[in-house]
């Protein structure tokens, strides 16, 4: 069958009533936490999986990918009405946007945001379901060594090549590595780091450390600063419609952002933040109002929010074709697949077809319907930034530790949740970023056991790991994204790349 | 969240404790490694080759920290309330320790009136039982009707009948 056939079979599995609802459920909530500054849709999903246990797995999946969606929406509104990014995406949207704002267009700002996440949303979605049938062949040939150094490569986009410090990034990095340790190793059985405590045998929940992380660690360090910070929110002044001219100079910028965020989305080269920072260098370059940039200049916001959307679909290419994750909401998206007995990757192609295909069907749908809850409902969104902190994060507090809660009511899981809070707020504190600890504990007992299969196979030979081109291409390319960034740092060029760091989801 | 580095020239303390802090989970990692068997089988490195090299890596990156901390501020950190930390470390003590006691909405509650009161919402008489009520809520629609395994207490005996 081809493609596209197999979209039209998706499209009767997403236009199912319930399915639906789950969709609908998605992209609301995905917007809602978009919208909310300090939450993000990776906490969300982290919250939400033990909820779905009992749940469909198709429906729950599509609920994630519309969180994820949704999220990339939301943040745009946010960062143009309150100049603080509801998610860490939405950086640069706030620079231009929160100026067109202050200028009395708002309205336009957050239009050319919400059609450039569809447009870009739309065509990236399209890219997705074409690619993923020819990675899946590709990685048919793929055994342990090559995954191996997939995931090597991501451990090292994700800690080390974007960020203020190479050494912050891998010290990240290393704290997951370490917290995925604990427990029973997969492939023996023995038990590690759990100092006979049965609860630590189970391992650490990614519930907890997701939520633990994002959620407390947030909540805590907002509070830690104090009253400052309180930022005015920027009204609405007449309709969200775009002008003529408005449309002309956003529409090459939504092309180029979703040109720039897909590739970016789908190699393991960091997530939607990279990819909407380096859209807005190029509109910047190539606009024909260069004066307008830094006093809103549309295309500043209609470039980076096609890209945020468009990286956001191109992560669930190595997701959905090679299980490999690149974002932190990749990462937990991926731990939910799993709680489904679900490993996503080549075989999921065959054996779970309508899953799969019901998924990516059901996103284009998911992106219609944010476009209509974006638009003429963006009004409604904007009640939400009129919360009041304390109300705010102490609903936030409650939801999180109701999912651990949920899963393991035990006094150890909640003391691990919070301790890893606590962790979480001096990382942030001191400027450790927090998705390569996500990504490290998901990732790293998946890398161990490539690892150890890779070198049972060669019975104990080490350059098994480079000895087919691919492999060895792709750890080249790993120590290149490890070293290149670290000597243009000790050359004083790091500046460029603190600004590009990966922060959150 | 991001502070610059490189602007005092002094030590810096903190990245010190960091580093001891990293090399501390580092050395109980290769300590928890030092008891596990080494059955390599066909590939040559078990269970406890892992643990060893990520122990390994944190002790160096310990090491690096601690020499960054001699050339200057890891990160320029603003002033901390430690007020509020308390308060949220504070509620999340009470929830876990009261938690089986009095069960989920009065335990719930009681963090959320402490978050709110580390946000300048100080008045109890209001954000406990408002908490509370919350809570109680909640608790409703995921132990009842989504089936998620909340532990109840007296309040949830009452109203939902065990």
């Amino acid at each position: 069958m081809s493609t596209f056939e197999f979209l039209l079979q998706g499209l009767s599995t997403a236009m199912q009533p319930m399915i639906l609802m789950y969709a609908l459920i998605g992209v609301t909530l995905g917007t809602a936490v978009g919208v909310l500054p300090g939450i993000g849709p990776a906490l969300t999903v982290a919250l939400l999986l033990p909820v779905t246990y009992g749940l469909d797995p198709a429906g729950s999946l599509i609920m994630f990918a519309g969180i994820y969606y949704g999220g990339m929406y939301g943040g745009s509104t946010t960062s143009i009405l309150l100049n603080t990014p509801g998610e860490s995406a939405s950086i640069v949207t706030a620079l231009e946007g929160n100026r067109m704002a202050r200028a009395g267009r708002g309205g336009p700002a957050l239009a050319t945001a919400a059609i450039g996440s569809f447009v870009a949303g739309l065509l990236a979605t399209l890219a997705l379901a074409f690619l993923a049938p020819q990675i899946v062949k590709l990685a048919l040939v793929f055994g342990p060594r090559e995954y191996f150094a997939l995931m090597l490569l991501a451990f090292v986009t994700v800690s080390a090549a974007f960020g203020e410090s190479t050494l912050k990034g891998i010290t990240s990095l290393f704290i997951g590595l370490g917290l995925a340790v604990v427990g029973i190793d997969g492939l023996t059985g023995q038990a590690r780091m759990s100092f006979g405590v049965p609860q630590l045998l189970d391992g650490v929940e990614v519930t907890t450390l997701a939520v633990a992380m994002f959620a407390l660690g947030e909540a805590l360090f907002v509070s830690a600063q104090g009253g400052a910070g309180d930022d005015k929110v920027q009204d609405i002044r007449g309709s969200v419609r775009m002008t003529k001219a408005d449309w002309k100079r956003s529409w090459p910028a939504w092309l180029r952002g979703s040109a720039i965020g897909f590739p970016i989305g789908a190699m393991p080269a960091g997530g939607a933040d990279i990819a909407s920072f380096l859209s807005y260098g190029t509109e910047k370059r190539m606009s024909k109002y260069p004066e307008e940039f830094g006093h809103g200049a549309i295309e500043g916001v209609a470039g980076p929010e096609a890209a945020n959307n468009a990286a956001a679909a191109g992560t669930l290419v190595p997701l959905l074709t090679l299980g490999l994750p690149t974002t932190a909401t990749a990462a937990i998206m991926l731990a939910g697949f799993q709680q489904f007995g679900l490993q996503p990757g080549p075989l999921l192609f065959a054996t779970a077809p309508e899953l799969v295909w019901g998924l990516i069907a059901s996103l284009l749908i998911a992106n219609v319907m944010l476009l209509v809850l974006n638009l003429p409902l963006i009004r409604f969104w904007v009640l939400l930034l009129r919360i009041p902190r304390p109300w705010l994060y102490a609903g936030i507090l409650m939801f999180a530790t109701l999912g651990t809660i949920g899963v393991n009511p035990s006094s150890v899981e909640l003391t691990m949740l919070a301790l890893f809070g606590f962790l979480g707020y001096g990382m942030r504190l001191y400027g450790y970023p927090i998705a390569p600890v996500v990504v490290g504990m998901i990732l790293g007992p998946m890398a161990e056991a490539q690892l150890r299969r890779a070198l049972a196979i060669a019975q104990g030979d080490w350059t098994t790991l480079v000895s087919t081109p691919l492999s060895a291409i792709l750890i080249g390319i790993a120590a290149l994204a490890l070293i290149v960034p670290m000597i243009l740092r000790l050359r004083g060029r790091g500046a460029v790349l603190a600004q590009i760091a990966g922060d959150e989801d | 969240m991001t502070g610059k580095t490189g602007s005092g020239r002094r030590p810096d303390g903190a990245a010190f404790i960091i580093a001891a802090l990293l090399a501390v989970f580092g050395a109980v990692l290769l300590w928890d490694a030092a008891r596990i068997p080494e059955t390599g089988g066909y590939a040559g490195i078990g269970p406890a080759a892992m643990p060893r090299l990520v122990g390994l890596v944190l002790i160096v990156l310990a090491g690096l920290t601690a020499l960054g901390g001699f050339r200057g501020r890891l990160a320029d950190v603003p002033r901390q309330n430690p007020v509020a930390l308390l308060w949220i470390g504070g509620g999340l003590a009470a929830q876990i320790a009261l938690l089986q006691v009095v069960g989920f909405s009065v335990a719930t509650g009681l963090l959320f009136a402490a978050t709110a009161a580390a946000f300048g919402k100080r008045n109890l008489a209001l954000t406990l039982p408002l908490g509370i009520a919350l809570a109680f809520f909640i608790y409703g629609i995921f132990d009842r009707l989504l089936q998620l395994n909340l532990p109840g207490g007296v309040l949830e005996t009452l109203i939902w009948g065990g």
